[in-house]
Order: C-alpha cells, then sequence, then structure tokens
C-alpha cells in the first residue's frame, strides 16, 4: 500500500500552479508548514480568507498567551504535540466584548477557575468555546490552525507567502 | 421499483423491454439509459437535441448532486449538463455554461421546484444504479454500473452530507465513526484520540478528537462534510480518490486545505468551461478557487481535504453584481 502521506515543519513538499490563463495571485496559494517555519511563534498568520472568516495557521512553540473570542473558535494541529489550558472566567463574557469577532489576547493569565486541558498530536482537533480562555503550550515546534474570524491580533502577509 | 412506488411529480415509463431501465421526463428534458450510457435530450428550435455520458461517470455526478442538496452553485456533470442551485429552485441545463454550444444557441435551461427535481433525480438513481455498482466509491472499491438492469443498491445511494451544528462528538451533534471500518488507503494513519483532561463538572465541555481518525474511515469519495461550525465558517473535510465526478462552478470563493498526500484542480472558466490553469496541492498548501471558475479535482491516492465554505445566504448576489471581487485577497 502507498504511504499516507502528512506534512511537517521539518518536511513538506509545496506544490504549484501551471497557468494557461490569469495570474497565479488570484488562488494565495501557500503551504501552512513553510508559514509557520517562518513565523515567530503563536504569531496568527493568515493562510485563508474568506470574506471576516479566516483560517490562520501558527507555529506552537513554548506557551501562547491566552486566548479567548466571543464566539467559539477551533483549532487542528498539522504537526507535533500541543496541549491546550483552559480557563473560565470568574465573570461569564468578560474576556472578550459579547459582539467582538476574533480573537481576543489577554494580558497575562485570566482569574477564573481551570477546566482542565487537551493533549493534542497530528490531526487531532479542538473546540475553543466562545468566552473560554485558552492557552497553548508545546515542547517542540509545531503546527496549528485556528478557525475563526479575523481579528486585531490577525497578521496578513499575503505577498510574503503565496505564489505569484 | 414498481410504478405505484413512483413519488409524486416524477415521470418515468415502464422499463424497456430489452434494457430494463425507465425513461424519466422532467419539464422538456428526457433521461434515458442502456447497458453503458445515459443519454438526455432537450428541445431546441423545434427539435431535439442529445447528449450522452458514461453511465458510471453519469451516476457517480448525480449522486453528489443528490448527497449535496445540489451544493453551491453549479454542479457540471461534464463539459454540458449540470445544474444550478438557487437554494428553492434549481435550474437543470445542457450546454448554457459551454462556449460552443450558447454561441451557437442549441443551450437549453429549465429551472424546477427544488423537491421536484430532487425526487427525479432520485427515482432515477434507484432505477438505473444496479446491484453492485456504489457511486460513491472509487473504482477500484465497487464493481460496475454497465450491463442491463439487475437489482439495485438503495442503501449505497441513500448517504448525505453529515450535517453537524457545532462538532461532531458532542452530545446531540452528529456521531463520530469509531464503527466504521478503516478505509484500505489508510490504514497507516493513527487511531489515537485526543487526551481530555477535564477539570471534575467540565467534561462536557472541553471536547476533542481525532479528525484525521474520522476522516480515514469515511465510507464515500468527495463527499464534503461538516466538522466544525464558526458562524458561517463551515470546514468541511472529505476524503477523495479518482476523479472529483462533478466539474464545480461555485456561486462564491471557497479554500481548500490538502491535509494529506496530492490532488491536481484543473480549473476552467466558469461561463465558457475554458482551462485556466492546473494548481497542484500537497499536504499542507492551501488555495482560493474564485468565484469565477470552475474545478475538477484528481486524486491517485486516497487524500484527506478540507474544504472550506462560508454558508452566508447572500454571497452570490454580492458576487455576481460585482460588490465582491471574484479573488479572495488582492496583494
Amino acid at each position: 500500500m502507498q504511504q499516507t502521506v502528512f506534512g511537517s515543519l521539518d518536511s513538506f513538499r509545496k506544490g504549484s500552479i501551471e497557468i494557461i490563463q490569469g495570474k497565479a495571485e488570484n488562488y494565495a496559494f501557500s503551504n501552512v508548514f513553510e508559514v509557520a517555519s517562518l513565523a515567530p511563534p503563536y504569531q496568527k498568520t493568515v493562510v485563508g480568507k474568506n470574506l471576516k472568516f479566516v483560517v490562520e495557521s501558527l507555529r506552537a512553540e513554548g506557551d501562547s498567551p491566552w486566548f479567548a473570542a466571543a464566539h467559539d473558535e477551533f483549532t487542528v494541529v498539522m504537526d507535533g504535540e500541543v496541549t491546550v489550558h483552559f480557563i473560565k472566567p470568574a465573570t461569564p463574557g468578560s474576556l472578550a466584548p459579547a459582539d467582538s469577532e476574533g480573537t481576543v489576547k489577554l494580558d497575562g493569565q485570566p482569574e477564573g477557575q481551570s477546566m482542565g486541558y487537551v493533549k493534542l498530536r497530528r490531526g487531532h482537533q479542538a473546540l475553543l468555546p466562545a468566552g473560554i480562555a485558552y492557552q497553548f503550550r508545546s515542547v517542540k515546534p509545531g503546527v496549528v490552525l485556528v478557525q475563526t474570524i479575523l481579528g486585531p491580533n490577525s497578521v496578513e502577509k499575503w505577498a510574503e507567502i503565496c505564489l505569484h | 421499483m414498481d410504478t405505484a412506488t413512483l413519488p409524486q411529480n416524477v415521470s418515468a415509463s415502464q422499463p424497456d423491454a430489452i434494457t430494463g431501465y425507465r425513461t424519466f421526463r422532467l419539464g422538456s428534458f428526457e433521461f434515458s439509459r442502456d447497458a453503458y450510457f445515459a443519454t438526455i435530450r432537450w428541445p431546441v428550435k423545434g427539435t431535439l437535441h442529445s447528449h450522452q455520458m458514461h453511465a458510471d461517470d453519469f451516476l457517480r455526478a448525480m449522486m453528489r448532486d443528490i448527497a449535496w442538496g445540489f451544493f453551491y452553485g453549479w454542479v457540471n456533470f461534464d463539459e454540458v449538463l449540470g445544474t444550478r442551485n438557487h437554494y428553492g429552485k434549481v435550474d437543470l441545463y445542457a450546454g448554457s455554461f459551454n462556449a460552443s454550444y450558447k454561441d451557437a444557441g442549441v443551450d437549453y435551461l429549465e429551472q424546477f421546484e427544488t423537491p421536484v427535481i430532487m425526487a427525479t433525480f432520485k427515482a432515477i438513481m434507484q432505477d438505473w444504479v444496479n446491484e453492485g455498482f456504489d457511486p460513491f466509491a472509487a473504482p477500484e472499491e465497487t464493481g460496475t454500473a454497465f450491463g442491463v438492469k439487475h437489482g439495485d443498491n438503495l442503501a449505497a445511494i441513500d448517504r448525505t452530507r453529515i450535517a453537524t451544528k457545532r462538532m461532531p462528538g458532542l452530545d446531540g451533534d452528529s456521531p463520530l465513526r469509531d464503527d466504521f471500518p478503516i478505509n484500505r488507503q489508510f490504514v497507516d494513519v493513527a487511531q489515537d484520540e485526543p487526551e481530555i483532561h477535564a477539570e471534575p463538572g467540565f467534561e462536557k465541555e472541553l471536547h476533542a478528537f481525532n479528525l484525521f481518525k474520522y476522516l480515514s474511515r469515511s465510507d464515500v469519495t468527495w463527499n464534503p462534510s461538516v466538522t466544525s461550525v464558526c458562524k458561517e465558517s463551515l470546514f468541511c473535510p472529505t476524503t477523495e480518490e479518482f476523479v472529483l465526478p462533478v466539474f464545480h462552478g461555485n456561486d462564491r470563493v471557497e479554500w481548500f486545505l490538502q491535509m494529506s498526500d496530492e490532488i491536481v484542480w484543473d480549473v476552467g472558466d466558469k461561463n465558457t468551461g475554458e482551462p485556466r490553469a492546473r494548481v497542484t496541492m500537497r499536504a499542507g498548501d492551501i488555495a482560493a478557487m474564485p468565484a469565477d471558475i470552475r474545478h475538477k479535482g484528481y486524486s491517485q491516492k486516497r487524500s484527506m481535504l478540507l474544504v472550506w465554505e462560508n454558508a452566508t445566504p447572500n454571497l452570490p448576489k454580492r458576487y455576481e453584481s460585482g460588490e465582491l471581487s471574484p479573488y479572495p485577497v488582492q496583494f
């Protein structure tokens, strides 16, 4: 049987575009491992954008800031081993304004009750529930995707990351 | 299927004496099949025009259109035949998005209420899919679509897209796939689940699962199914093998993130079908499919693909009016 090929920070083979008509830029083509390999830890680099919605690629290395959002977010580990720790704030809705969208970066560890943690390896997906603070921790470099909405901490650098 | 079991609004002939298949009418379209081909006829200027597809290609395409509830935008069965979803109504067309047919004025389009076209398409599948052929499977996984009518495969054609409210495995949400076998081409995919260490009282609030395990147990090909919902942002991963049975022209931008292995996408102009690009995507690659193209994927090995959709309802009008660019980012 043919081996199933996954990518990693150390081993990825970026694809390509053969243009017949039009421009390569129209496809906003990047590779999440390449993006994460060139970014500082936990920079929320936007690799997919559909109006206000985004997919971000993050290099997981060490402890991230504490994050929260007013809506559900999701993460998928693409490489490495990442734990996500969760804190329920003492006052519900206190971490991100109710009508806000995108990820809020919190100032240090928030007040509240520890909900526990999940330990994720490649291919594992976790819910980052609305209104809950979360922190990524990773001993070795890894890559996580975040499904969320464009926010003040989302970094767009398309010209640097995309084929053109 | 005897005539008594045909749903209302479905017009079907008696089974043909030689092939055993029924012929169906939908508006002015006629669908018939024989041992090898599906034949579609439509009226133009007082005469009938016709088009043929290999029966297996036709049934794989129609299977997706049914399972997806006509999906987003245009579902081209091939370069001539297809449907366009208006979410409540559906256009069925022949040649309307083919430059040569359009220029010659031999294209034809008719609009139907969704339940009417859906009932007819399902009746066609019930009649035309034989025992041993699974139109949702890759060719290596299933038997032949060809020959005269022999039996049926109702179980295989009854599967639909998984509807997920928030994330699979949550209470009251779509189930995980622990009861499904691992696909033969994913037997090397790790089956470990995430460790969930919830503090007392939070057992139901922390949630994680092995997405790659879930995908390794998908029993169908080319069937985007929702696994996470962030407002109108939908992650719809699927497992792909052989070719996407349709040439999908979306009425909005969508994105692909290749999660394993490799897919090559043929990209053409949405309206004329003229080739624009071939996009090769390997693990970790992410690319937009602009709103003015159609695409068809080729996957030599069964691969994991994340299809990412924006389900906001008013998008088709905003793209069509030019308010939104067909390209999601400018740089």
